[in-house]
């Protein structure tokens, strides 16, 4: 169901404050800079883009106009009639359509001045035809400024409007003025229509809602009808037999007996005869409201007379719907808005009579044939008087007995079983109890995952025997095979051989690790040339060991050595003294026992233990002894500096602490701190 | 519980050890202990780095295909359990274990094969050639024979004198 609202309808602005709308948004939302020295093309393209720009917004806004307000054809036309009835459907035709002319007529206006600009070669030229083309496009909507106007006025009272479902239930309320429609729908729903003594109080339509057997009720409250000619009838008038007309309703005829709206009953009949063409196919109640001031008996005979005719009126009504026609008691009801008494009552009659012609319709609709089929069982006639109960197979009906019997007694639950034997912490539930295997007594096995450094299941085959069988077949095969390699023993060494041969290797290893030693130290080592034999490796006796494990005998070897090195030293003696630094040249050991050597230096006593600091000893590399001062000198600065910052050598880096309090705190006395 | 294994070094991952990476589009690397780890993280290709067994099987230090390796496959499928089939697979795990071993055990000699002789000739060669060191070659002309030569000792003039007296 389509709820008729029109209150979703966008403001339409006013003709100035549209284009006050648009033109401000144009220069909000395209660039705003642009230079003499730009490129033709980018000038160009600045001022087309503002044209095209406007004519959009201008495009979008009309259009969502002239969508957003309803098309009076396309309505229901209760809502059409009631629209023309108000606001008078040319008029209003008129006023969309002009709002669609403006539309096209800016388009076009656009369309001509982008055409125009792609040849503009001067920015004033581009600026000049920009500012015509938004002038022409704002002249336009100041020409439909008064559409606009009557647009957004009809559009306020549109919103306004009662929302009536033209569909649902709906009762409708007519009469005279000043007869107590409103005060009827004031006491049966909870619209607060405005009830006073003066006629058309009520102005328009109003809408309430009620409920009667659990369905909902709409009740329309029209305002009061005078007895004229249709053409004479004004707005107001209208809008009831508007609703009248397209309403499919219930009607609710009022007349008031007492005559004190001002018009009598004959009139009031009258009237009623005028319009009863509206009320065809509709229930038709005649209501009988004020009794309190004048009951239904105390009329007088030709009242009486015109309120029987009314009644056979509608009866007739009633006859259409297939209605009981002897059933006259809701067709003529009395009640009194004041005191109250028949109020419901008349709602009732009024609901259900509608409820009862809502129901016929449907039955006679083709709809309800599908939903009637469902309501109908078809019965076979029976043929003969044999029993033929329905036939249940026995084994069905023992299931269902011992399902039943099941039933009754209650399944025990794990949860059970866990409470009996100890509680949660004692008692864990065996989850291999519902396993399904080939064989019982499996249920409980535990199984290996992992078997040496394998995972089971990766090895898991139905067939693995038989794979197992002929891996073992190839295995065999294979052994067999083997017997035929065997290694050549050949040349195997002696056992003096290998001792040879182990005795190269370790002096061969020898050698690379002594190389490696020298060559590692080679940058630091002072390279001093052998005859200066600081660690007494090349004496007489270690060369006769070497000779003789060559092989060799040494002693003649040894002799010249010795022969040679002694020369004219041989006669000197141990313990002498007196002499200079020259002992370096005593190579020739004969006291290579370092033990006699400190001795015969010890007993001589013009020397002391030892050296003078400048006293150039042999092995050292000096040239002289004031060269070995001045490298002690040297040496000895070098290591000044580092001993007085407590640095044990060049690689101690330490910081001993790496924020100093005074460097990273306290104010400077004059300068910033901006660095620390 | 499963064994896995280490993507890098192709050992077995016992549970409780190593890391499991899981790069972004969900390719998982499980590593045995951080020196694989590391090396991972370091972009080092396995097939290059020496110790492992994508190396050694790739240049044919270990061996590559064989009949033992197709009984140990990962299935996917879950089988109900058999008591007799859970029986026979692990007897059949040993078994299998057994043969594999041996079988790389024979290509591991198969490998070596060569070795012991090539050895020998180089140590032969070393010999002759670097004889030198530890026999003087007047020695050796004298006694061809590659050994060590017999150390003579030294004995003092003194004393040979003196037996020279006793003697007489």
């Amino acid at each position: 169901m389509v709820q008729y609202n029109f209150k979703k309808i966008t403001v339409v602005p006013n003709g100035k404050e549209f284009i006050d709308i648009i033109l401000s948004r144009t220069q909000r939302q395209t660039p705003t800079v642009v230079h003499k020295g730009y490129s033709i093309s980018r000038l160009r393209q600045f001022y087309m883009r503002k044209v095209k720009y406007t004519q959009q917004n201008f495009h979008e806004k009309l259009s969502t106009i002239i969508e957003e307000f309803p098309r009076l054809d396309d309505i229901h036309p209760f809502y059409g009639d009631l629209l023309h009835v108000l606001y008078n459907k040319d008029h209003y035709k008129l006023a969309l359509g002009q709002i669609n002319t403006a539309r096209n007529l800016i388009s076009k206006i656009a369309k001509d001045y982008v055409r125009l600009l792609k040849y503009g070669d001067s920015l004033y030229r581009c600026k000049s035809l920009k500012v015509a083309a938004l002038g022409r496009m704002c002249t336009v909507i100041k020409r439909i400024a008064p559409s606009l106007a009557y647009l957004e006025q009809i559009r306020q009272h549109m919103a306004r409007l009662p929302s009536i479902d033209p569909n649902t239930r709906t009762i409708l309320i007519c009469g005279y003025p000043n007869v107590g429609k409103s005060s009827f729908i004031n006491k049966i729903t909870r619209a607060d229509v405005d009830v006073q003594p003066y006629a058309f109080t009520t102005k328009s339509l109003f809408v309430g809602h009620t409920d009667y057997k659990y369905l909902r009720y709409q009740v329309i409250d029209t305002p009061g009808i005078l007895d004229r000619p249709f053409e004479d009838r004004n707005i107001i008038e209208m809008c009831s037999i508007t609703a009248l007309a397209h309403l499919r309703a219930a009607v609710l005829f009022f007349l008031d007996i007492s005559g004190s709206c001002g018009y009598s009953i004959a009139a009031q009949a009258a009237l009623f005869h005028s319009i009863k063409s509206l009320f065809m196919n509709k229930p038709l109640i005649i209501v009988c409201n004020k009794t309190d001031l004048q009951p239904l008996e105390g009329i007088s005979e030709e009242d009486a007379k015109l309120v029987m005719e009314m009644k056979a009126e509608a009866m007739k009504t009633v006859i259409g719907q297939g209605g009981d026609p002897l059933n006259d008691e809701g067709v003529l009801l009395t009640m009194s808005t004041l005191t109250e008494e028949g109020v419901v009552s008349v709602k009732n009659a009024a609901c259900e009579r509608l409820l009862d012609q809502r129901v016929e319709l449907k039955m006679k609709s083709k709809k309800m044939n599908d939903c009637l089929n469902r309501f109908h069982v078809a019965v076979p006639k029976p043929r003969d008087q044999k029993e033929r109960p329905p036939c249940i197979p026995q084994a069905v009906l023992e299931g269902m007995a011992k399902q039943q019997a099941a039933e009754k007694e209650k399944r025990k639950l794990e949860r059970d079983l866990e409470e009996e034997n100890g509680g949660a912490g004692v008692y864990s539930a065996s989850l291999k109890k519902h396993y399904i295997l080939k064989n019982d007594d499996w249920k409980e096995d535990i199984m290996p995952e992992i078997l040496d450094g394998h995972n089971v299941y990766d090895f898991i085959d139905p067939d693995v025997l038989q794979r197992l069988e002929e891996l073992e077949q190839e295995e065999g095969l294979r052994a067999e095979e083997e017997d035929d390699d065997f290694e050549m023993d050949g040349k195997e060494l002696t056992l003096e051989e290998q001792e040879a041969l182990a005795e190269i290797r370790k002096k061969k290893s020898l050698l690379i690790q002594q190389h490696r030693i020298k060559k590692s130290t080679a940058e630091s080592r002072p390279t001093v040339p052998r005859k200066f034999d600081k660690e007494k490796k090349f004496t007489s006796e270690r060369m006769g060991r070497q000779l003789s494990a060559l092989g060799l005998d040494p002693t003649l070897a040894i002799n010249r050595f010795r022969s040679k090195s002694r020369g004219r030293k041989r006669e000197r003696s141990l313990g002498r003294g007196g002499n200079d630094g020259d002992d370096v040249m005593d190579m020739d050991v004969d006291q290579p026992n370092k033990k006699l050597r400190a001795r015969s230096r010890s007993l001589s006593r013009s020397r002391s233990m030892s050296r003078p600091p400048g006293e150039v000893v042999a092995g050292e590399g000096f040239k002289d002894s004031a060269q070995k001062v001045k490298a002690l000198k040297l040496a000895k600065k070098s290591v000044k500096k580092r001993n007085k910052d407590a640095r044990r050598g060049e690689a101690d880096r330490v910081i001993p602490t790496l924020k100093p309090k005074h460097l990273f705190s306290g104010k400077r006395s004059i300068g910033k701190t901006t660095r620390r | 519980m499963r064994l896995e294994k280490c993507w890098f070094c192709s050992s077995t991952v016992y549970p409780g050890h190593g890391i499991q990476f899981v790069r972004n589009d969900a390719k998982i690397f499980r590593f045995c202990r951080s020196k694989c780890h590391k090396n991972f993280k370091m972009k080092r290709n396995p097939r290059k780095v020496k110790w492992t067994k994508a190396y050694r099987r790739l240049h044919g230090k270990d061996m590559t295909q064989d009949s033992t390796f197709e009984f140990e496959r990962k299935r996917n499928r879950p089988e109900r359990y058999d008591r007799n089939v859970a029986e026979n697979t692990l007897k059949a795990i040993k078994k299998i274990d057994k043969v594999r071993v041996d079988r790389e055990a024979r290509h591991h000699a198969l490998r070596m094969k060569g070795k012991k002789a090539k050895e020998q000739r180089e140590a032969a060669k070393e010999l002759e050639q670097s004889i030198h060191m530890v026999k003087a070659p007047a020695v050796l002309q004298q006694e061809p024979s590659l050994t060590l030569p017999k150390i003579k000792v030294k004995v003092s003039q003194q004393q040979s004198e003196e037996n020279h007296a006793m003697e007489e």
